[in-house]
């Protein structure tokens, strides 16, 4: 054994092996998830490309989505999402500020809450459903509609949005927040004009994964915003979203296979759209704040 | 010195000397963080138109006291201050004194330089900006003049609208004193404004301080003696009693460093202690 360890030792110490063992991880990560592109993506685009046409994209569903498009289904999704973005962005961007401010002055409280927004992140969207249907539904009198569907899906992301404008927040140096104070400079203007700039990538961010989940939900929504397929009057109408309809036509509907897939396809691009988007945009404003574009420079010296 | 009202003024061991001019007036200043007490009944005056040195060993509280003066302790939900300081008409230690307005008055640079993530430009027409009320045209002459006032007009003017943290770190810890100087204040208080500088940036920021300093009151912290020395027209001295920090001894500097009165001051200036 002991006539074995430098042996073990000049293994360790090899740079070459663990080089070795991190890009074998990574292209191993990489074909894991290559496969599962294959095994999952192909069909949603290789059957879906066939039914998918802007008519589809613009008509109602005929017999439950057996014929007919997805068009109510586009717009009542747009709506959910829009309302859960709408009420989730500056719910958490203020929580996020509020937790900035008072960090050095309730440190407890703020770990507390923090723990809690972390279990709360863990909860299955399942139970976020079923508290949606009591409360906003059942409580609030909101009944079937999008507009509960959209806040019980804004309660779903809060947590995670918090965390990343949290710690995009915090990665702003406190000597800046310092120096500001020490001008006399409102807690308006240093908000303004230090921390949302800085804060702008974790916002984009948070944008982003809020979308994503918000988008990729299911269970929340089929207690609260229901699965009606017509077309939506007002917010106060239920609302089948995407995802829904791709989970009915695929569990519910015999025959439905055709524009399951079709709808499958017409989610996954819009995320990458909006994904793109998003991206485009953070990429344009990095570039056009010289601030944004120099932080990498002050940070290299 | 340069104005002989100060020349009388020195204090021991809480017990003070008033000269007949100064701008700051400071008795029976305690400071606690939390439990801990940091500053112990500070009695002290400065005379007007001067660079204040305030040096010590580490931990005596000399930064503490610097930012008792323009309130930045305020910032630390459990600092305590008791007792009073007077600059002017301004009682500043006031729970009711508009801070904000204080601030304007009392400047302060950090050890290390800490310009804003904005433009040059910015870093100066901001805080200008939100303090008054200006046309662009106003706003843009003085970010020139302040600029100029710190000797960084030249080096930057091509590159206003470029961000500040491109700058060196001694040109970043000029801009610093530009942007308080652009408020025109009465009070620059600096707390160790070199220490994180090179040799040549330290000279630079010295030259500047001595054609600052018929302007303005300034007061700087520093660990280097000769720099206090070089400086300033009074020094202050903290030392650590008991294990809360004191103010030993004040006056001119010829005084303090050539015949102290303290024989802790007589050590540490002549480099035995601290």
């Amino acid at each position: 054994m002991l006539e074995r360890l430098p042996v073990l030792q000049r293994w360790v110490g090899d740079t070459r092996l663990l080089t070795g063992v991190y890009w074998g991880l990574a292209w191993g990560s990489l074909g894991l998830l290559g496969y599962w592109v294959m095994q999952l993506g192909l069909p949603i685009f290789r059957e879906g490309w066939v039914g998918i046409s802007w008519g589809f994209l613009a008509e109602e569903p005929l017999r439950s989505g057996r014929a007919g498009g997805i068009g109510s289904i586009l717009l009542a999704t747009a709506w959910i999402v829009g309302i859960c973005l709408m009420t989730a962005l500056p719910l958490s961007l203020g929580t996020a500020i509020l937790f900035r401010q008072f960090q050095r002055e309730a440190p407890r409280l703020i770990v507390l809450i923090r723990h809690c927004l972390d279990v709360l992140a863990g909860v299955p969207s399942i139970v976020f459903g079923l508290f949606g249907y009591a409360f906003f539904c059942q409580f609030m009198g909101l009944g079937f509609s999008i507009l509960a569907g959209g806040l019980t899906l804004a309660c779903m992301i809060l947590p995670v949005m918090i965390r990343v404008l949290e710690e995009s927040l915090a990665a702003v140096p406190l000597a800046y927040e310092w120096g500001a104070v020490s001008l006399g400079l409102s807690r308006v203007g240093i908000l303004l004009n230090l921390l949302l700039p800085r804060a702008l990538p974790g916002l984009i961010g948070a944008i982003i994964i809020g979308l994503g989940r918000a988008f990729a939900e299911t269970a929340a929504l089929l207690f609260t915003s229901g699965y009606v397929d017509r077309w939506p009057q007002s917010v106060m109408d239920s609302g089948r979203a995407l995802s829904v309809h791709v989970y009915d036509l695929t569990m519910n509907v015999p025959g439905g296979e055709r524009s399951a897939y079709a709808s499958a396809l017409a989610l996954v691009l819009t995320l990458l759209i909006i994904n793109t988007i998003a991206l485009a945009c953070l990429h344009i404003l990095q570039r056009r704040t010289p601030a944004n574009a120099a932080l990498s420079l002050g940070r290299s010296r | 010195m340069k104005n002989g009202a100060g020349a009388d003024a020195y204090c021991r061991d809480g017990f003070c000397v008033l000269p007949s001019r100064s701008f700051l007036e400071v008795q029976k200043l305690s400071v606690w963080y939390g439990e801990r007490q940091v500053l112990k009944e500070v009695h002290a005056s400065f005379s007007a138109c001067s660079i204040v040195a305030l040096i010590g060993p580490s931990g005596c509280g000399k930064t503490t006291f610097l930012s008792t003066l323009n309130r930045l302790t305020d910032l630390y939900p459990s600092c305590r201050v008791t007792g009073s300081i007077r600059m002017g008409d301004l009682s500043i230690l006031e729970p009711k004194l508009d801070v904000r307005r204080l601030r304007k008055r009392v400047g302060m640079v950090f050890q290390k330089p800490n310009p804003f993530p904005l433009s040059i430009y910015r870093n100066i027409a901001w805080p200008l900006s939100e303090h008054q009320r200006l046309r662009k045209d106003e706003i843009a002459y003085r970010v020139e003049l302040a600029l100029r006032d710190v000797g960084l007009w030249e080096e930057v003017k091509d590159r206003l609208h470029h961000s500040a943290l491109q700058l060196s770190g001694g040109q970043q810890q000029r801009l610093c004193i530009a942007r308080c100087i652009a408020l025109e204040p009465e009070v620059i208080l600096l707390d160790e404004p070199c220490s994180a500088l090179d040799p040549l940036a330290t000279e630079t920021i010295e030259g500047l301080l001595q054609k600052l300093r018929s302007r303005y009151h300034l007061m700087v912290v520093t660990h280097n003696l000769a720099q206090a020395r070089r400086l300033a027209d009074e020094v202050a001295v903290f030392w650590v009693v008991e294990g809360c920090g004191r103010l030993i001894e004040n006056g001119p500097t010829e005084r303090i460093f050539l015949d102290p009165i303290e024989p802790r001051t007589r050590a540490y200036v002549s480099g035995l202690i601290g």
